[in-house]
């Protein structure tokens, strides 16, 4: 177990409550849809170089949260700060290169282009993506380096034989494995997977939970939407859930399973007197 | 009928200005529709407001070497004015308002209100002296048999290709680096190029303005072998012949929209002309005078067009791997 795992267990078990060392603070954060509330979180802290897993039932508000957090949808008021830098307001470009990179519920490989062009893409390093700096940039030399390091990347994800294959042809497996090797290119401190294990045949799912674990264990902090109560028990170090845009419990997975409020926002609060 | 005719005035289309012209026009199309993934439907706006540029500059004293880049930058004006409020919305916005904002400019050139300034529906005419001024070229006919032309038109088709030549290379150059690659991926997802860091309004802003310039040379080169503008010779179609000329050659290839415009333009101007012999020799009887080929000429390009899409979608270049990638 790592210092930082470690660390959560003195954390009390409840919804809002602060981790010694958050990389992700937010608070007082609302976005509403017309007269539908679809975020409303007080107070949510992500303890840095954990695998934070953010369960909840459908329209509980997870994937807007996540849109919210990494610039892609705006919030009508709130706060929320990525290692002290405050993130209000910036465009989800900009998000990104501040490191914290996201990936889709729906898979977005980019299929047109090859499984190399789709990770050479995510390197934030190349001149060459400049319009002067294509034409007059050197940037030849630091194709052959992020080259080299999607390479490795492809080879830890096992896509290393499919490199010259459009991403499109690959399974939709594969596009979640391409889609989160390609994220570790924008080399981030925060990864945000929206439901990667969705679609994905079991035996898959392994291997994709191994490499969350594995991204862990080099220091990034993951933060994930899941459905499966099985994944979440396997790999979180923390459970955070939500239900109805709140954040209604959090703690460890074992604690927050058999939480009466998760039970009741999953099965409805009539659930004991069904015949 | 005289085929030989026929075949050497098509061939004169394909090799002459018409088809440097629009291949000039398309290369410029294709870096936005055919890698970037932008609609612009309104690239008559950059051609019209290219060639007003170079014009009014002569009509108001200037000289026509300040003049041309005078129309370009208008043209790279237009792409901001166009792309700001547009590029941020989805793709179909950028083609509502690029087709609506070529028909506004169009209208308002031609205006009575204008005319002090553009000289309405007369246009400008004999502003291009200073570019036949330079022709090295001696006096005579260049070419082989009655497929000739005379020094100035030559003048204008070599000065043409030339520039087809440079945009290619800039086209290539830009395409093949790590900046062709992000608009690439931006045509595939914007928001997974955003996820990735990639500021996807500032590409596409690039390629707008960049295919822009490149429709707003085509249309001085036009203008220039015509020596006359006049707003109404800017209509929409002209953006469709040059989507046409991409999607025949393979929309986001490099040689497509070169290969693309010689075809198009041997067809089109191979059509008029059998069609006017077929007609003055009687075989459609009365069914189809002369008066209606041109009309008859635009519903067998669109035959083609569908014909096109529905049986080689990737167009003459294009790879059909490619096309059938499952993009879901």
């Amino acid at each position: 177990m790592t210092p930082e795992q470690n660390s959560l267990l003195r954390v009390p078990h409840e919804p809002g409550t602060p981790k010694p060392d958050p990389l992700l603070v937010v608070s007082g954060l609302m976005r509403s849809f017309g007269g539908l509330v679809a975020v409303d979180v007080d107070h949510l802290e992500i303890q840095r170089g954990t695998i934070t897993s953010l369960i909840g039932p459908n329209g509980a508000g997870k994937t807007t949260l996540f849109n919210l957090l990494t610039g892609f949808d705006k919030p009508q008021h709130g706060e929320w700060h990525l290692d002290g830098g405050r993130l209000v307001g910036i465009p989800a470009f900009r998000v990104a290169r501040k490191g914290m990179v996201r990936t889709f519920q729906l898979t977005k490989s980019l299929a047109r282009l090859t499984v190399m062009e789709n990770m050479l893409v995510a390197a934030q390093d190349q001149v060459g993506e400049s319009f002067w700096g294509s034409l007059l940039g050197h940037w030849r030399s630091i194709e052959a380096k992020n080259t080299a390091t999607a390479t490795a990347a492809l080879e830890r994800f096992g896509l290393a034989h499919m490199a010259d294959e459009y991403a499109g042809s690959l399974s939709g497996g594969q596009r979640k494995l391409l889609e989160m090797a390609r994220a570790l290119l924008v080399e981030p401190d925060v990864v945000m997977l929206d439901e990667p294990t969705a679609g994905v045949n079991p035996a898959l799912t392994q291997s994709l939970l191994e490499h969350i674990k594995a991204l862990r264990d080099d220091g990034l902090t993951v933060v994930f939407i899941e459905h499966d109560m099985d994944v979440v028990q396997e790999i979180s170090d923390w459970v955070v859930c939500m239900a109805q845009g709140r954040v209604i419990a959090e703690g460890p997975p074992g604690v927050v399973a058999r939480n009466p409020e998760v039970i009741d926002a999953y099965l409805g609060a009539q659930h004991g007197r069904v015949d | 009928m005289d085929w030989f005719k026929i075949l050497i005035d098509a061939g004169r289309a394909a090799a002459g200005v018409p088809a440097a012209a629009y291949a000039l026009s398309s290369i410029g199309l294709n870096l936005q529709f055919g890698y970037t993934g932008l609609l612009n439907f309104g690239h008559v706006a950059f051609m019209l407001v290219g060639a007003y540029g170079a014009a009014l500059t002569v009509e108001f004293g200037g000289s026509l070497w300040l003049g041309i880049p005078i129309g370009i930058l208008a043209s790279l004006v237009l792409g901001i004015l166009l792309g700001i409020p547009t590029l941020r919305l989805r793709a179909d916005y950028l083609a509502i308002v690029t087709i609506a904002a070529g028909e506004i400019i169009r209208l308002v050139v031609r205006s009575s209100w204008a005319d002090p300034l553009t000289n309405s529906v007369f246009g400008v005419q004999t502003f291009a002296n200073e570019f036949y001024a330079l022709n090295p070229l001696p006096e005579g006919l260049y070419g082989i048999g009655t497929f000739r032309f005379d020094e100035q038109r030559f003048w204008v088709i070599l000065v043409a290709w030339a520039l087809v030549a440079l945009a290619t290379l800039l086209i290539w150059r830009l395409t093949t680096s790590p900046w062709g690659r992000v608009v690439r991926a931006i045509r595939e997802d914007e928001d997974a190029a955003r996820s990735l860091g990639k500021n996807v309004f500032g590409y596409k802003l690039q390629s707008l303005m960049i295919g822009g310039a490149m429709g707003a040379m085509a249309g001085i080169v036009l203008a220039v072998d015509q020596q006359n503008v006049t707003p109404d010779s800017y209509q929409p179609l002209l953006t469709f012949y040059a989507f046409a000329i991409v999607i025949l050659g393979g929309a986001g290839t490099l040689w497509g929209p070169i290969i693309g415009s010689v075809i198009f333009w041997f067809l089109f101007e191979g059509m008029a002309g059998f069609m006017t012999g077929a007609v003055a020799e009687g075989w459609f009887g009365s069914a189809i005078e002369s008066v209606d080929i041109g009309p008859i000429r635009f519903v067998l390009l669109g035959i083609g067009l569908m014909w096109l899409m529905a049986f080689r979608p990737q167009g003459i270049f294009g790879s059909r791997e490619e096309m059938l990638v499952d993009d879901s």
